[in-house]
This record gives C-alpha cells, structure tokens and sequence, in this order.
C-alpha cells in the first residue's frame, strides 16, 4: 500500500522492523499534515496576488519576500483570537462540523500521486474514494448551518448542500467519461495510461467538452465565485461559517482552498498526464514528477482564480438550471459519445 | 495492531448505535448513526474490499444521512428534546432488541467459520465485469432491474414537478 519505500528503507536503518513499520505511518502522515497546511497557505496568498494582479494593484508584500509570511502571519492571528459561539446553539455538533469537513480534504490529498513514486494510498478506485470521501463533507457544511443557531448559517449551509449534491453529480459523470477512455480508476494507472498522450489529445472532442464541465462543476463544488452564493456577503454574511471564529473558522477557509487543489489535482490526472512531462522530457529522472504534477495542478487553481475575479455570481435559480437543465443533459451524450469512439476505435 | 483497529471501530459502533437510539436530539442521533456507517464502511477498508466500502461512504454516509438532515430539517422544533416514548413502548422495544441480540449470538456461536486461505480482493473491473454478464455468477438482470426503477423514479419525479409547476403558473 505504501509506496514510499524510502522512508521505511531509512527507517529500518535505525531502528526494528516492527516499530519502523509504525514509526514509518506517523511519519508519512506528519509529512501529509505539514504539506495540507503549507499548501492552504501557500494558496490564500496565491489568490490574494493573484486578486492584486486582477485588480491592478500589489496585494500582500509587506511580510516576507513578495509577502510571502502573510498568510502565516493571519494564521498565527487566527491561532489566538478566541473561539466563539452562539447560545442555545447544539455545542457538541457545532464544534464536530469543521473536522468533517478538514479531514475529508486530507483524506482525498492521500490517494493523489505527487509523482511515480510518491503516492501514499494507491488504491484501485481512486477516483471514485475522492468522490466517495468528498461526499461526506457536504454533512459538516450542513451541520455547521445548522447547528450554528443563526438564520444566515442555515440558508447558507442548505444552498451549499444543495450546489455540492448536484455539481458531485456532473463531477461524476466526467470520471465516469474518462474512465470509459482509461478503463480503470486507479491513479496510478491512469497517469502510466498518459505515457504517449494525455488523455485531453487522445480523447479530442468528447475529452475536452469532458474538461469544461469538470472545471464548472468543480468550481462549483468547492464553492468558488462564480458559485460562491453560498457566502453570497451582502445577502448572508458569511454564510455557514458565519459564526465561526479564530481556528474553527480557519478549517473551513484551508478545506476550501485545499478542496480546490484536489479538484485541480484531480483534472490534472485525468485530462494533462499527472507528472509526466511535456514529450516526456524529464520522465527518466526520479522525483521530477512533483515538479510537473505542482506545476500543472498550479496552472488549473490560476485558471479557477481567474474564473473568480471575471465572472459576477450566480443566483440560486440560475446556478440550478445550469446543473440540471445544461450540464447533465451534455454530459450524457458526452458519455455516449465517449464510448461509441471508444469502441469505434477513433481515439488516437 | 489489527486486531486493535478492527475492536476500536466494533467499539465505537456499538456505543454510537446506542447513542443514535437513546439520544433525545434528534439531529446528534443522525451524526450518532453516521459514525456507526462510517464505521461499517472502515471494516470493508480493513478488509480490502475497498469498492463495497467506498460505496458504503457515497451511498450510505453521503447519500441517506444527507436525505435524513434534509427531511429533518423540514420537522419542526428540530433543536429541542424529543419527548421519551411511553414505558409500555420501551418494553416492547427493549424485548425485540434483546431478542434480535439473542437470535445473532445464538447463530454465530454454532455456525462453523471457515479461516479463508488466502486474502483476496475484488477490484473494481471484476465487479464491472461481473454486473453486465450474463454467464454464470454474472448480474445482467439485478442491473436491468434496478436502473429501470431508477428510471421510473427519475420520470416519476419529472411528472410530479412539471404539474405543480404548471398549476402555479395558471393561478
């Protein structure tokens, strides 16, 4: 299951084999958690420039190199600031919500493939875990909405539902598109599939209408402007996490930024060849591959950041009708036509 | 260590079980109930069934807890206790479980297991392979089945949102 054989190998240097196995999962798993939490904040000062950038004007610059120890700066903030809470709100569910939602992020982070061989749970239904543990953290929104005791929660928390349980639906269906051309599900294998062409070439027009819904659904799914009238400011505060503050508010805000990375992640793996290199440039040389795969995946966040400082937001009707009345309806034909060309023969 | 993690989640489903079912909230016996899924769908994780557990979390945990919030948000005075259930009630209840708990051990205890040789594992192509054939061991007609019943209840709940929309838009 462990594909990281070389901290286990390091490991057994120094100390027995039965405990270096266990020693080995603490390791991977403090690894995983420092890389989660470096990548949150890596990515709220990505938006923030990249807001700047937008918006013409400089964003953070003041800590650090090009304001890089801001976002650290806010979370040593959040880290002191108080934990609040409403009266006659439900406190035990109220301060269960966050972790649905942070470990379901960390949970999906574990079967991405980081390169050949840094993968820490390379299971045969890869795909299908994500959207199996990404399902579950649509309950802590819903719980976080209600059990905040607040009006502007509740609304919120349900609008949220409601988007992520139809937009997984489209998110779905594109897997299931891809997997028709890949024939498995597994990460592993869909990235050494991509060897002579990514699978947005080989699979030309059915692939790429596959990859716009993904980057709309996604959008959606990890509630970004366009879609973000979960948080909608003038109608709703803050929508489900209104009555957070200080940490509990930062789970929410660092498993929506980690969210969008997975989904990026993901559209990397399937549709631009995870960590292989362009023409297969660097392919022969070990450890590479986390340079392309961050690389790519960086280049998908720019593309939804981009997405959030063009498009003004949608309403709730509206964003239904997209869903039920457009994506779906595409995306089954999409399917169709995926498989007659795959049985046809006419992918390259 | 595996015998650790297997009794840890037996552990924290049997206390979650009686927790969803003596808890007078009715939402935190929703959150009771989904641990005890979760922690169905862990022992599949244990036991390398990884799709029948990954189905376990969409459908169980995501699906039917998400519909269970839903429906019970729509209940009125959610936030409050629930009155307990008459004493007469409590008996009957208490009567059917012990039975259920008896009838179970009864049969575990005088079925013979048999130890399987070697660890196995059903990947995810053998349950597509084995879903559309019709050869033996094959589920072509369980499949047909149930994706016309899902088409009937997709129909179903076209028809039923198209004429109320229509009438509202008549008055």
């Amino acid at each position: 299951m462990m594909n990281l054989t070389i901290i286990s190998e390091w490991l057994s240097h120094y100390i027995a084999a039965e405990v270096a196995f266990y020693a080995e999962l603490i390791v991977i798993a403090v690894i995983y958690l420092s890389v989660f939490a470096l990548l949150g904040l890596f990515l709220v000062w990505l938006e923030r420039r990249v807001a700047g950038f937008f918006q013409l004007r400089l964003g953070p610059n003041r800590v650090g190199p090009m304001g890089l120890f801001q976002t650290l700066a806010d979370a040593l903030k959040l880290v002191s600031k108080e934990l609040t809470g409403t009266s006659k709100a439900d406190k035990f569910l109220y301060k269960l919500a966050p972790y649905f939602v942070i470990i379901t992020a960390l949970m999906a982070i574990a079967v991405l493939p980081f390169s050949g061989e840094l993968q820490a749970f390379d299971v045969n239904i890869g795909l299908f875990f994500i959207s199996s543990v990404s399902s579950i953290s649509v309950i802590g929104i819903f719980l976080a909405g209600w059990a905040s005791n607040n009006k502007y929660s509740l609304i919120g928390g349900m609008r949220t539902g409601i988007q992520m349980i139809s937009y997984e639906l489209s998110v779905g269906m594109v897997v299931v598109t891809m997997a028709t051309l890949a024939g498995t599900l597994q990460l592993s294998e869909l990235v050494a599939l991509q060897k002579d062409g990514w699978f947005i070439f080989t699979g030309h027009v059915p692939a790429f209408i596959a990859f716009a819904i993904f980057i709309i659904a996604g959008t959606a799914e990890s509630n970004r402007t366009p879609f973000d009238l979960v948080e909608a400011e003038s109608e709703l505060g803050a929508g489900y996490h209104t009555e957070y503050s200080g940490m509990n508010f930062a789970y929410y805000f660092l498993a929506e930024f980690v969210n969008m990375f997975i989904i990026s992640a993901v559209a990397v793996v399937i549709f631009f060849g995870g960590w292989l290199s362009p023409f297969g440039i660097t392919d022969n040389i070990p450890y590479v591959g986390v340079f392309w795969f961050l690389f790519k995946t960086m280049a998908v966040v720019f593309l939804m950041m981009w997405f959030r400082w063009t498009f003004p937001r949608l309403r709730i009707d509206q964003l239904l009708t997209l869903e039920w009345k457009y994506l779906i309806p595409i995306n089954m034909v999409n399917i169709v036509l995926m498989a007659l060309l795959v049985w046809l023969g006419l992918t390259f | 260590m595996e015998k650790f993690i297997f009794y840890f989640i037996a552990m924290v489903m049997v206390v979650f079980s009686i927790m969803a079912v003596s808890s007078r909230n009715i939402m935190r016996s929703i959150i009771y109930l989904l641990f005890v899924l979760l922690g169905i769908a862990g022992i599949y994780f244990m036991l390398n069934f990884y799709f029948l557990g990954a189905v376990q979390m969409t459908v169980y945990a995501g699906g039917v807890i998400i519909l269970y919030i839903n429906s019970i948000m729509l209940v009125e005075k959610i936030g409050e206790p629930m009155d307990a259930p008459k004493l007469l009630h409590q008996l009957i209840a208490g009567g059917i479980s012990a039975l259920g708990i008896g009838a179970g051990v009864f049969a575990f205890s005088n079925y013979s297991f048999t130890i399987a040789a070697e660890e196995s594992t059903t990947t995810i192509n053998d349950v597509g392979t084995a879903m559309l054939s019709y050869g033996e061991n094959g589920f072509i007609l369980p499949f047909e089945v149930v994706s016309m019943l899902l088409l009937a209840v997709m129909v179903g709940a076209i028809v039923i949102a198209k004429s109320y929309h229509q009438k509202e838009n008549t008055k």
